[in-house]
């Protein structure tokens, strides 16, 4: 772990301050005082005592909110570690994350979303909220004491990557969940019909002999818990929303008022199901990469707000995780240093304007997680993210940030690069 | 006299006339009872049959004390529900009483309507003591009768129902007859213990102690069954007393007068902490046991009234 630099005042001069929570977006300054925003705008000079960032062309924004990321700890640290990943997050301009509970043992009891809490605040980079399992090990059969994880500050109930496949379950957790104020996140894929498989079913599968997941796998269980969100007047979230299919019903969901929501992961809107190429396991994924027509499905859904959120989805895995023949090695992909060039490729190709990129990764997901992150405005915690929105980096597995490394986007060129990242003031990257 | 049905089968559909005339009458059993008095004669001759189908130490007893103060013949039969075919034996049983000139039937099932299909078949009149999860009319009654003592009244009065409120005879009971009188009734609970479309039988429905007590009159809890846990309504016992047991904290919501009941048994920290249901001048628990003996006397008393036999 790296040592901590000292906290000093900083004073950003001339930087496009851009804060879609507040909808400001101008050139100006901003300063930071013992750890937080005390003022920006224009004009504000070099105040006494203050480190002076200057970076032609910057961009200034929130430090970023990962709405879903898995930590290695507790149970797993030979894939990643809070240490670890707290330094890719940096990295990555991510000052505040949500952590997956799927861990061992899984956070389905309050101690363990007391220790993830304390943990993140002894990085002193990043602030780590904990998902309560919505069962108890994840396992999918008994509920987890929502009442008590709540209290404990868990900010939602999920079980990680694995669906909550029984239908009585998820009806119940999505009703118990309602009378705390909570909501249920879900993994949306039909278990029955995802066991065993490797990659979406179709052609490229057919071709490459791989066992297929049908695309349909995402919408029916999307369609589900649209209906039982309604049965119960429970929140329901869809995580890394991946198909046509499943974004027009949720399009259709909130068009009625129910309470759905989803997001998506750069894979998803950046990658289709050839990017697993030759049997490149860093492109093995769950859900697994699609076609192109629904890669365009969830660019376009992203435009119009059909989504919520775009997460990383991190899922760190080692070379024994992935260094088998495809079908038998575990899905999943390194995505905190990436998050954001690969959102910006998207501003670059004209799909999104920077307000919404930054938005979609800063402002919605605070919302999401009911917390004061994500945002400019004076008096609080100065979590910042400075990057400039066209220089180039390559992206090499093996020489990213932290421990993970497997990474889908291996090779890519991505035009955004973080300069720094500050936390409560200090700066911890850059 | 305003009670014209044969039977008690359930509380809904009875008119404040009926209610407030079995009120009266159980008000006048109390007296009698605490008096060391009885009354023999006036069911002397009859047959009372408890026909229980699911076990019930505490009500049974109660109608059993009720029958024998009044000088009836008390028969407890309890039925096995182990058969295949659960209707015929219940027809079958229906028959048997019929031959035995049965006066007076209680039975207690664990299958909502079970009374229904029996007083349609036997000549005796028929008292609901508890069917499945549908009604438990005595029970409602002397909840009542122990509320009207205390508070002097039902009507305008604030009561909390709290607990599994989904599979409770007792809750929708006490719904019924207190929005009969003129209560205005809450039920508390988690969504996983609350009937579909509750507020259409007249309560508020909340989700959070605190809110649900709130200025409340009477706070009732209800028995959380290891069950429940069991079938994954409610994850643990300890998450349970944590956000909907009775406690001192959670009752201070409450009027500073308000009492505190419960049908019994209780699940002493589950549902309601010992310092609580112990707490003389809040907790009526013990009451209500009185007032059920006095209650079931009235009942057994109105019933026979109907039947013809009795010179009155």
């Amino acid at each position: 772990m790296p040592e901590r630099r000292p906290l000093t005042d900083t004073i950003f001069t001339s930087v496009r301050l851009l804060d879609p929570a507040s909808s400001l977006d101008q050139q100006g300054d901003l300063l930071v005082r013992d750890g937080l925003i005390t003022d920006f705008g224009s004009g504000l000079g070099r105040p006494d005592g203050a480190t002076v960032v200057a970076e032609a062309d910057a961009i200034l924004c929130p430090g970023l909110v990962d709405m879903r990321a898995a930590l290695g700890e507790p149970g797993y640290e030979y894939r990643e570690t809070i240490a670890s990943a707290a330094e890719a997050a940096a990295a990555g301009g991510i000052t505040t994350l949500a952590a997956l509970p799927d861990t061992l043992p899984a956070i389905d009891d309050p101690a363990l979303v007391y220790l993830l809490r304390t943990r993140g605040e002894e990085t002193g980079s990043l602030t780590i909220l904990p998902y309560g399992a919505v069962t108890s090990g994840c396992r999918g059969e008994e509920l987890a004491e929502f009442g008590l994880l709540a209290e404990a500050g868990a900010i939602a109930f999920t079980d990680g990557s694995r669906a909550i496949g029984s239908t009585r379950l998820m009806r119940l957790a999505l009703s118990y969940a309602r009378g705390f104020g909570m909501r249920i996140v879900q993994h949306p894929e039909d278990p029955s019909l995802a066991a065993d498989g490797a990659a979406t079913e179709g052609e490229l599968a057919t071709r490459l002999g791989l066992p297929g997941i049908p695309a349909a796998a995402e919408a029916i269980f999307v369609a589900r818990d649209i209906r039982l969100a309604e049965l119960t007047g429970g929140a329901v979230h869809f995580s890394h929303v991946s198909t046509a299919a499943a974004l027009r019903l949720i399009r259709q969901a909130k068009a009625d008022g129910l309470a759905v929501t989803c997001d998506t992961a750069p894979p998803y809107f950046d990658l289709n199901e050839t990017a697993i190429g030759d049997f490149r396991t860093y492109a093995k994924l769950s859900p697994p990469l699609r076609k192109e027509a629904d890669r365009l499905a969830v660019v376009a859904a992203l435009a119009d707000g059909a989504i919520d959120v775009i997460a990383s989805d991190h899922q760190p895995r080692d070379a024994d995780d992935k260094r088998q023949p495809f079908a038998q090695a575990t899905p999943g992909g390194a995505g905190l240093a990436t998050l954001l060039g690969v959102t910006l490729a998207q501003v670059h190709k004209g799909a999104l304007s920077m307000a919404q990129a930054i938005d979609l990764l800063t402002a919605r997901p605070a919302t999401l997680l009911r917390t004061d992150a994500g945002r400019l405005a004076k008096g609080r915690s100065a979590d910042l993210c400075l990057f400039h929105p066209d220089r180039i980096w390559q992206v090499e597995a093996g020489r990213l940030p932290g421990k993970a490394q497997n990474t889908p986007f291996d090779g890519r060129a991505l035009e955004g690069v973080v300069l720094g990242t500050w936390k409560a003031g200090r700066r911890v990257f850059g | 006299m305003s009670y014209r049905q044969k039977h008690l089968l359930a509380i809904e559909g009875l008119h404040p006339p009926e209610i407030g005339h079995m009120l009266d009458l159980a008000e006048s059993y109390v007296l009698l009872n605490r008096s060391g008095k009885t009354q023999r004669d006036l069911l002397r001759g009859r047959t009372l049959i408890n026909l229980f189908f699911e076990d019930s130490t505490r009500t049974r007893t109660s109608f059993e004390l009720a029958g024998k103060r009044l000088g009836a013949d008390v028969i407890n039969m309890s039925v096995s529900t182990s058969s295949v075919n659960k209707g015929e034996t219940l027809l079958d049983t229906a028959a048997t009483l019929n031959a035995m000139h049965c006066d007076l039937l209680v039975v207690r099932h664990d299958q909502s309507g079970a009374p229904n299909l029996l007083a349609q078949k036997v000549d005796a009149a028929v008292i609901n003591a508890g069917d499945g999860t549908h009604e438990h009319p005595t029970q409602a009654l002397l909840d009542a009768l122990t509320i009207r003592r205390r508070k002097g009244r039902l009507e305008g009065l604030t009561v909390a129902i709290c607990g599994d409120v989904l599979h409770s005879r007792v809750a929708r009971s006490n719904i019924h007859l207190l929005t009969t009188m003129g209560s205005r009734v809450r039920v508390v609970g988690p969504p996983t213990l609350m009937p579909a479309e509750a507020e259409r039988l007249g309560v508020e429905v909340f989700h959070e102690m605190e809110h649900g007590l709130a200025g409340a009159d009477i706070v009732m809890m209800l028995r959380l069954q290891r069950e429940r846990m069991q079938s994954g309504l409610v994850p643990s016992a300890r998450e349970y007393f944590r956000f909907f047991g009775l406690d001192t904290a959670k009752l201070a919501a409450a009027r500073p007068d308000a009492l505190v009941m419960h049908p019994g048994p209780m699940n002493r920290g589950v549902e309601i902490d010992s310092a609580v249901a112990d707490d003389p001048q809040r907790s009526v628990i013990r009451e209500q046991v009185e007032m059920g003996v006095a209650v079931r006397m009235a009942v057994l008393d109105t019933l026979s009234r109907g039947h013809g036999r009795n010179e009155l």
